[in-house]
């Protein structure tokens, strides 16, 4: 869809590489394609955009696109502008880029080593925030402890991968110089600052228009913004208006993702259970860059670090790490899921270290439903709730003590059953001030305070009587329109079909501050507050109105069935559409001082948002909603497959507004928890190259996989809006996670649970093995940081192979360059260009997945004729690929050599994203072609029909035997 | 033998919810973007085009199946359902579609219309599935926002169920 | 994502077809369900310089039921075959295999023998055919040609199809008495590539003792292939001789490994769907004795 006349299409081409220099781009070939309208680097657009800045002060250069160097695989390298998508894909692959290989890390515990391979060499390290944080006394609170638990843990990366992608249309007019991005861009609009910081226009020269509702969203299409402003700029350097569609293999790779984190946590007990204080050590892996609003994540449920709990010590240590992975930003439950993996799973070990119930130990030490509103620790404060209810509700449906027996039966059968538990708060409508933690107070002093999260709504009743309402809530599938024209119905006695709910966002038209989007459950904790209070404004002035007219006191109408109406004599009544035509055709009738039309607009920042305090405490919501989720597992010790044989989700959502909208948003979140649970990660290999590119390998749940839910409710109205409304939406997708891993370590016997539970690591665990993901790297929990470059899993091997020649006859044909030639699978050229130096083309893969690869190998660490190390790099079409082999020849005697081999590569690009199910396999397959050919050659003398065969040299070799 | 050349730009009719349209194609044109941008019909959505998250299904030639793993020249002649054609002209909702509306069977949007036509035609095959059924046709979609329950509840509705 | 420019060839007739194959060899890709090869082209991982939709050759949708076997063509939807009672009950096998076939929007258009020119090592319809003995039948400008499925894969996605050959059909030798099938298969996801599939036909004698039987895997290695189980002809037909098969087999393969599994776990699956399935064979073979 074309918002303006003449757009060229955009493809934009990404790293393949995880960590690299760029030593050159060349893009003639491309600009030279019939179609092309042009091509942008990121030279281009930092000649043209300032870099975007975060909350933290390090110094770190973010364009949205990569200058000189890559740092993450999928990170835009140049943006094509053609006719079609078709044409710019067609020239992207004419763009040559060479590149110089820059260790890569994607671990943040490995990232953290000394020697690491540094991101941001101005930074110095790739450690670029460190705060700690203490409130109450928590070393006194430990010192006193019965009983100290700690666990130590990774949490995994995964995202809610809306399915409509991201698209932005871009368009750069001159005189004023005027930015206009249509989008589905979801907020929040404190990045509008941003955006114009990097364009370099003022606020009213960045037009943002996004659309009314999008496909999805989850938090995910926040990190759409420095998109929005590559193609701003590239609209600016080409001369037309463009527009980008984000495929799903850009989306996988390319857009945003949930924190992975390295955490521990440390909870001190009373031996009755009382919880006296915590300590959590964060480590989150922020990718590449901090991209804003991070660090966000980690800060979003720190002034609730004490959970639903009566602690009062706690102690938080922040790190964040940059590594070669795509940058993190908001993703459904937002810092959540990871705050209650490492609360709720330390509690539940707590209660098995002191021989008390799960349900129980949480019943102790909940805050009690007669001390709210609760001020926390950290400055949160709570606004209504009874925890303990929830907990009762849950252990009702559940029948919690059959299900204990149920436990206790399939355990005498030898059966692996478990039960889990995990209660959370639901923090909804932010403070925006509280990424400003991320300050130290003093630097916050000077930055000038922060705080608030203003919710906007324009209500407008025309000359007809139409109502229209004007909410900036870009809503993403929440049922915004459907609520808000509830709510407005409600306060003007009308039906909802008649209300006009209008939810797009035009910065230059609409009523919209710092806060507005669709983020942190913003809509019912704030929004639908400020839309009520309007609907009560333009009520209260249909009243006054209709009371002149009908002489009658304005208390005395009521506003029902369209009309206002006297109380009691529903005779003695005016049609609003009425009321609402005199505001507009006869001001003068209009009692005295009453302003004319029937327009009102509220702008409200709900008064519990102020900035942190010096004590670094912040309110950092407007309402606190509650979930206490209970699963029970059953795991099968011979598969890995976990049934879900119950899960109970109960919910206070305060007062629920619409019931089909909050039962959908409890089951979506539910989905996503047991996803994040059970299947979804992305997963990074040693080098730095996401293998889950494609949505066959990035396992989002579908059907079959998401379990009976069973749900109850309880409401706790919010004193914090005049609805008594609480923000929902994330629910279990916080709790689900920690549930079933609490339930599954209940079944297992084990604290030391990671998500995904997925059958080969579920098996690996109830059967006591090691198990790491094919090609995932990293530091070993719970042991401390591993040497340098130690990896696990990657593309390795080893074999050997017996060869009919004595180790002289072997060597001399490993080392030469026509044998190698003839045995090489799809060597199509080699060439020796130095002593022990090669440069090949050769064509891999199977079937009709064939790429060119230009490739150079060299020898190294030569004994002959014993053992040699082979050190290759390979590039083309489909990705890149570098390895080491080592070959060690045995004389076995007879004339005969025992061929041992190891290696290790690392293969990226497309093939490495896409085809990550074949990788391996196809390695072996080459691997298995290349010493078949080698002996093949050998018993043939050379003589095998290859294709640059060189008998003489053979005969040579054989001593002319053959 | 019909051959078209790489570059060269076919005319393409369809049957679209029982209309017949045309427009140009090159051989390598996904019917999807022929669907969308040759013949404005935006209904048709596009997830992943690599045939598994399902947004695109459209009933092609009696089968429910993923137009972006079909080329446009292929489908010259053919008859496609698209989820254009399921409510009246007035814009009154059919049978699925209301108990959709009515289940909170979608919240984006965005899957719904591949979904409609996978069950549109699921129902007319086994109008009377059972919810193992209805899941297990179910998996060749991704839906993010609903987690599914309220899908599977409103194709049982839409069933008589 | 987007493919890679290429020239549309629609032939009316298998000859056409081999013509275009002679012209373009190994530069043409043949479409029938395009649901493998579709992803491929649109991520340009595939690039071929003509596309032959072999979709209207009317001659490659047809069944033909011999004494000894049935014979399908090549475009025979997966779906459709699901509706062929003919062919359900001649081959129970493919009857049992063919739900676990993608998704229900996949099978509606996937091609039998598009998934054995495929070749993927998890997929259900190759490692029927495997199992069973089956063949394929493949066609040159040349003429014609039958290769024992058993040694019609040979790696991953490679078969032993020539570049000028067309998949025309597939034969499925049709059940045998007092023979019992069974197939199951595990996956991360429903719908998913198996990370291992196991297929098992078995004969059972008169005194219940294991006549013949036939024990394939999918998944495992980078194809499908039949376990040696030669051993195992004239022990008991019973439980505990399907676990020693499976245990057996289970330490001689070579599994891939892949982001889902590694070789161990795929090993173990092999040990216990192994053991169900060739249990499952063993109990449809014994119950058809006693029915008899």
């Amino acid at each position: 869809m074309e918002p303006v006349a003449g757009i060229r299409h955009v493809a934009i081409l990404r790293s393949s590489h995880a960590h690299a220099r760029i030593t050159s781009i060349d893009t003639s070939k491309a600009e030279a394609l019939p179609g092309v309208h042009g091509v942008v680097t990121g030279v281009d657009i930092a000649s043209v955009t300032n870099p975007i800045p975060s909350a933290i002060r390090v110094p770190i250069k973010f364009y949205p696109i990569a200058v000189d160097k890559v740092r993450y695989v999928g990170e835009p390298v140049a943006v094509i502008a053609a006719i079609d998508r078709y044409v710019a894909e067609d020239a992207m692959e004419l763009i040559e880029i060479e590149y110089e290989s820059l260790p890569p890390v994607a671990d943040p515990v490995l990232a953290l080593e000394e020697g690491a391979s540094l991101l941001h060499d101005d930074v110095g390290s790739n450690q670029v925030h460190h705060r700690t944080f203490k409130y109450g006394d928590p070393d006194a609170a430990f010192a006193s402890a019965d009983k100290i638990v700690k666990l130590d843990w990774r949490y995994p990366r995964y995202s809610s991968t809306p399915m409509e992608t991201y698209g932005v249309v871009a368009n750069f007019e001159r005189q004023p110089d005027r930015y206009t991005i249509w989008s589905n861009f979801q907020g929040p609009f404190i990045l509008h600052a941003l955006m114009t910081g990097a364009l370099g226009v003022p606020g009213n020269r960045l037009r943002l228009i996004t659309a009314p509702h999008s496909g999805g969203s989850f938090g995910i299409k926040q990190a759409m913004f420095p998109y929005m402003v590559l193609l701003g700029a590239c609209s600016k350097l080409l001369g037309c208006p463009l527009k980008w569609i984000e495929d799903r293999l850009e989306h996988l790779i390319g857009s945003s993702m949930a924190a992975d984190r390295a955490d521990k946590v440390e909870a001190a007990f009373s031996k009755d259970g009382e919880l006296l204080g915590l300590r959590f050590d964060n480590i989150v892996n922020v990718g590449a860059f901090v991209r804003a609003p991070e660090p966000a994540s980690v800060y979003r449920m720190h002034s609730a670090s004490n959970g639903c709990y009566r602690v009062k010590n706690i102690f938080v240590e922040n790190r964040l790490v940059v590594t070669n992975t795509t940058p993190i930003g908001l993703n459904r439950g937002y810092g959540g899921p990871q705050f209650y993996f490492a609360l709720e799973r330390v509690i539940e070990a707590g209660a098995k270290e002191l021989g008390i119930d799960p349900a129980e130990i949480r019943r102790r030490n909940f805050i009690r439903a007669d001390e709210f509103p609760y001020l926390a620790p950290a400055g949160a404060t709570y606004d209504s709730g009874d925890y303990e209810a929830g907990l009762d509700q849950a252990l009702d449906l559940a029948a919690y003590d059959d299900l204990k027996a149920a436990r206790e039966k399939a355990r005498a059968e030898g059966k692996l059953f478990g039960i889990g538990m995990a209660a959370g708060i639901e923090p909804s409508g932010s403070n925006m001030a509280y990424v400003t933690l991320a300050q130290t107070p003093e630097e916050r002093a000077k930055a000038g305070g922060r705080s608030g999260g203003l919710g906007t709504a324009t209500i407008s009743v025309d000359p007809s009587g139409s109502v229209t309402v004007k909410t900036v809530s870009t809503p993403a599938g929440q049922g915004h329109q459907t609520v808000a024209a509830q709510v407005v119905a409600d306060a003007l006695g009308m039906r909802p079909d008649q209300i006009d709910v209008i939810t797009e966002v035009d910065t230059l038209t609409s009523a919209w501050s710092l806060a507005s989007g669709n983020y942190a459950n913003r809509f019912s904790s704030v929004v639908i507050g400020t839309i009520a209070e309007t609907a009560e404004k333009v009520a209260k002035k249909i009243k006054l109105i209709a009371a002149e007219n009908l002489e009658v006191a304005p208390e005395d109408i009521e506003l029902v069935g369209g009309e206002a109406r006297v109380v009691g004599v529903p005779e003695q009544a005016l049609p609003i559409r009425r009321v609402a035509s005199q505001t507009h055709w006869h001001p003068a009738g209009l009692p005295e001082g009453m302003e004319p039309g029937l327009f009102e607009t509220t702008i409200m920042n709900p008064p519990m948002l102020d900035a942190p305090d010096d004590q670094d405490r912040v309110g950092s919501a407007v309402t606190f909603g509650y979930v206490f989720d209970l699963a029970a597992v059953e795991i099968d010790r011979t598969t890995g497959e976990i049934e879900i044989v119950k899960y109970v989700s109960v919910h206070d959502v305060g007062n629920v507004l619409n019931g089909l909208v909050v039962e959908g948003q409890i089951y979506g979140g539910f989905a996503h928890g047991i996803a994040g649970a059970l299947l979804e990660e992305f997963v990074y290999d040693a080098g730095a190259n996401p293998q889950a590119g494609t949505f066959a390998d990035y396992l989002c749940i579908t059907a079959p996989e998401v379990p009976e839910v069973t749900v109850g409710h309880f409401n706790t109205p919010s004193p914090h809006n005049t609805l008594g409304a609480k923000g929902m939406g994330d629910g279990s997708s916080m709790l689900a996670p920690t549930a079933i891993a609490n339930a599954a370590a209940d079944a297992l016997g084990t604290y030391e649970i990671e998500l995904p539970l997925t059958l080969n690591k579920t098996w690996a665990k109830a059967n006591g093995q090691e198990y790491h993901r094919a090609g995932a790297t990293r530091a070993k929990v719970g042991e401390g940081p591993r040497e340098a470059g130690a990896v696990e899993g990657g593309l390795t091997g080893e074999g050997s192979v017996e060869l009919s020649a004595p180790p002289a006859v072997v060597w001399e044909m490993l080392l030469d360059p026509d044998a190698l030639a003839s045995v090489v699978p799809g060597c199509e050229k080699l060439e020796q260009v130095g002593e022990d130096s090669f440069t090949a083309e050769v064509v891999i893969g199977v079937a009709g997945i064939k790429g060119v690869y230009s490739a150079a190998i060299d020898l190294k660490d030569k004994i002959e004729p014993q053992s040699v190390r082979l050190v290759g790099k390979a590039s083309g079409g489909l990705g890149f690929g570098e390895g080491e082999g080592r070959v060690t020849l045995e004389d076995l005697g007879n004339g005969k050599t025992k061929l041992s081999y190891s290696y290790r590569a690392n293969v990226g690009g497309k093939v490495a994203a896409v085809g990550q199910r074949m990788l391996g396999t196809v390695t072996k397959l080459l691997i298995g072609q290349f010493f078949r050919g080698f002996e093949r050659r050998l018993k043939s003398g050379g003589d095998d029909g290859g294709s640059s065969g060189n008998p003489g040299f053979f005969r040579r070799m054989f001593g002319g035997g053959s | 033998m019909l051959r078209i050349k790489p570059d060269q730009k076919q005319r393409v009719t369809v049957t679209v919810n029982g209309k017949a349209v045309s427009g140009y194609a090159e051989p390598r044109m996904l019917l999807t973007d022929f669907l969308r941008h040759e013949l404005g019909m935006y209904g048709t959505h596009v997830g992943c085009e690599h045939g598994v998250c399902g947004a695109c299904t459209a009933i092609i030639d009696g089968a429910a199946t993923r137009s972006c793993l079909r080329y446009a020249v292929q489908c010259d002649g053919l008859e496609i359902q698209t989820v254009e054609g399921l409510a009246d002209a007035d814009g009154t909702l059919n049978t699925l579609q209301k108990a959709f509306n009515e289940n909170g069977a979608l919240q984006c949007g965005f899957c719904t219309a591949g979904i409609l036509m996978s069950s549109t035609k699921f129902l007319q095959e086994n109008p009377k599935p059972n919810d193992d059924e209805i899941r297990d046709m179910l998996s060749g979609h991704i839906c993010r926002c609903t987690g599914y329950t309220q899908i599977v509840r409103a194709i049982r509705q839409a069933s008589g169920q | 994502m987007k493919p890679v420019a290429f020239e549309y060839c629609r032939p009316d007739t298998v000859e056409e077809a081999l013509d275009l194959l002679k012209e373009f060899g190994s530069d043409a890709s043949i479409i029938s369900g395009g649901l493998s090869l579709g992803a491929m082209l649109n991520m340009r991982l595939v690039r071929p310089k003509a596309l032959i939709d072999i979709n209207g050759l009317g001659e490659l949708a047809d069944i033909k039921a011999g004494d000894a076997t049935i014979r399908t063509g090549t475009l025979i939807r997966q779906a459709g075959a699901m509706e062929m009672p003919v062919l359900m009950s001649g081959v129970p096998l493919l009857a049992k295999a063919l739900p676990y076939v993608g998704h229900y929007q996949i099978r509606s258009r996937g091609t039998l023998g598009g998934s054995v020119a495929h070749a993927d090592p998890s997929a259900e319809i190759p490692l029927t055919l495997v199992t069973l003995s089956g063949a394929v039948t493949l066609r040159s400008p040349g003429g014609s040609r039958e290769v024992p499925a058993r040694e019609f894969f040979q790696g991953l996605l490679t078969t032993d199809r020539r570049a000028d050959e067309l998949v025309t059909g597939l034969t499925w030798p049709i059940r045998r008495d007092l023979t019992g099938y069974a197939f199951e298969e595990l996956a991360q996801r429903h719908g998913d590539f198996a990370i291992t599939a196991v297929a098992a036909e078995a004969t059972v004698a008169g005194d219940g003792s294991i006549a013949d039987v036939s024990f394939g895997l999918g998944g495992v290695e980078d194809r499908p292939f039949v376990a040696t189980t030669a051993g195992f002809v004239g022990k008991p037909a019973t439980a505990a001789t399907a676990s020693d098969i499976a245990n057996t087999i289970a330490e001689t393969v070579d599994p891939m490994v892949d982001l889902q599994a590694n070789a161990d776990y795929r090993r173990q699956l092999v040990r216990v769907l192994g053991a169900r399935v060739l249990t499952a064979a063993f109990n449809d073979a014994t119950g058809q004795q006693e029915a008899a």
